[in-house]
């Protein structure tokens, strides 16, 4: 099992400086997938992005501990809204996971036979062999979803930041994902997803993050996710530093 | 054979036959990252901003290839940065506010050559003349080909990262606001190299049609990037030779080839053209009406 740690410092981010988090304190572990929840507002969009290097810290530190053999590739990855990309840019699957090696090889590495047996572990493990010569806008939702933690595999990434998934993948696309995220927690990594319904928590996450402006709780679900966190997560207006 | 390189004794045509080479492998090269990133609109109104640049360096330099270069450089640099900073600060989008800029920088262009001291026919820099290439004209495209093409094949991984998805490309440290402002800025040097051959407006084509009928064609960005390139230096040099024959200008006649090869690929391409299109669709039809008579 592998010993990396995320580990967050007193993480505070704003926008235009109203803070939209406060002071959060986190220690996660690979080798476990995290549902991060709360209501809308709470933060949890902000908190993705700000681990994902996205927008720039008020204060605080975000680190990865663990030995790396390379430090070229980013050891954490964000997976993008299935929006966010232009699926008819031309190329397929398996260029599209390639691009994962890019940050590693820079401007004029050519290809190795490392880099090749990389990118076939990543296709294999998501399923998406049989698709890798397909054209990216011939994939379904779900499998589009698939190619973009195909391409963070390909980045030896160790932590996948995802962005509410879940949320438009029919009922077969939803549990093909739930048992890939599974399968790669099995092989250690790290995986964090933002998550809005509570009812499928526990099949899906081994363990939860409350927030609501600041951190309620962070544990296994038997530590964490309890009714008492939970009303006190849902029931409160997110926390904004102001005075009630 | 001997027909097809007839014109070619004369030296001016040797000169603007090297002109068409250059300027339409870069520019064609430099299409596809343009048409990927969609920035085909913005080219346009670059395109336009282009002349009071010129107007201006005409006032004082006269027709110094490397006055103009300069002269336009800026003024296509004012308006997208203006346009940007009118975006940022108010409720307008990009689009408009750069809009608004570049069609007041075109009508100040064409005001101002007026008072150029050297006299200035304004179709000039509309649609140029690859006859009139002059040696200096040809090093500034040398130079401008070589710092373009080398630019985008060592940045060609940060730009696709970009182009593809930009969100993970800011994730992972890349710059994207600096690759596009230099994207920008190759795409201004792309329309003043080609200034002299096809004019301002033209230079449009020749940066546009030929990765947008690879596009068209192919599914393969490396493809669609070495594809635009050959594509843009046959269509230039037919351009010219038809110009040649018929005794037309080149700058249209070019960007009539290119669309012309762009209106087969639309029409007649294997994947995504129309003509397939329309066959398949009623194919599918047949089928499902076969289908539902059972």
């Amino acid at each position: 099992m592998s010993n990396h740690r995320l580990i967050v410092k007193n993480l505070t981010v704003s926008y235009d400086r109203v803070p939209a988090l406060h002071h959060i304190d986190l220690e996660l572990s690979c080798g476990h997938c995290i549902g991060l929840l709360g209501p809308n507002g709470a933060g949890k969009t902000t908190l993705i992005r700000a681990l994902a290097n996205l927008i720039d810290k008020e204060s605080g530190s975000i680190e990865l501990k663990g030995h790396f053999e390379s430090k070229l590739s980013p050891r954490i990855s964000y997976l993008p809204q299935r929006s966010a990309v232009d699926w008819d840019f031309p190329i397929t699957v398996r260029g599209m996971v390639e691009m994962g090696r890019f940050p590693e090889l820079g401007a004029w590495k050519s290809f190795s036979a490392h880099d090749r047996s990389v990118v076939q572990e990543a296709l294999s493990v998501t399923k998406l062999l049989a698709l890798a010569d397909r054209q990216i806008n011939a994939l379904s939702g779900g499998q589009q979803q698939r190619a973009f933690l195909a391409r963070a595999w390909a980045q030896e990434a160790e932590v996948y930041l995802l962005d509410e998934p879940f949320a438009a993948l029919d009922a077969n696309a939803q549990s093909e994902l739930q048992v890939l995220l599974h399968e790669m927690v099995r092989l250690g990594k790290l995986i964090v997803v933002s998550h809005h319904d509570l009812k499928s928590v526990p099949e899906l996450f081994d363990r939860v993050i409350l927030l609501n402006g600041e951190l309620i709780a962070s544990g296994t679900l038997a530590e964490a996710f309890t009714s008492e966190n939970i009303a006190r997560t849902y029931s409160v207006p997110a926390f904004t530093g102001e005075p009630r | 054979m001997s027909w097809l390189l007839e014109p070619f004794r004369f030296e001016f045509l040797q000169k603007a036959l090297m002109g068409c080479i250059l300027i339409g492998f870069t520019n064609g090269y430099l299409s596809t990252f343009i048409v990927l990133r969609r920035n085909a609109l913005l080219a346009d109104g670059l395109a336009h901003a282009l002349l009071p640049g010129l107007a201006v360096s005409a006032i004082f330099f006269g027709l110094n290839p490397f006055g103009l270069f300069l002269g336009a450089l800026l003024a296509a640099l004012l308006v997208v940065l203006g346009g940007k900073m009118i975006s940022h600060n108010s409720r307008l989008k990009d689009d408009t506010s750069i809009g608004a800029l570049y069609i007041f920088a075109f009508a100040l262009g064409i005001l101002l050559l007026k008072y150029s001291a050297v006299r200035i026919d304004l179709t000039h820099f509309l649609f140029g003349n690859v006859l009139g290439l002059s040696n200096m004209d040809l090093w500034l495209t040398y130079g401008i080909s070589f710092t373009i093409v080398l630019s985008l094949t060592v940045l060609q991984r940060h730009l696709l990262l970009v182009i593809f998805d930009p969100t993970v490309a800011r994730s992972l440290g890349i710059r994207v606001a600096w690759l596009d402002y230099l994207l920008i800025g190759l795409m201004v040097m792309a329309m003043i190299s080609s200034l002299q051959a096809v004019g301002v407006v033209l230079s449009l084509g020749l940066l546009i049609l030929p990765a947008a009928t690879l596009y068209l064609l192919s599914d393969s960005y490396p493809t669609m990037i070495w594809g635009g390139a050959l594509l843009g230096t046959t269509g230039a040099i037919l351009g010219l030779l038809v110009s040649y024959w018929i005794d037309v200008p080149s700058g249209p006649s070019i960007v009539m080839v290119l669309s012309f090869f762009f209106l087969l690929a639309y029409l007649f391409g294997p994947k995504y053209g129309l003509v397939r299109k329309i066959l398949k669709s009623s194919h599918l039809h047949e089928e499902s009406l076969r289908r539902w008579k059972k």
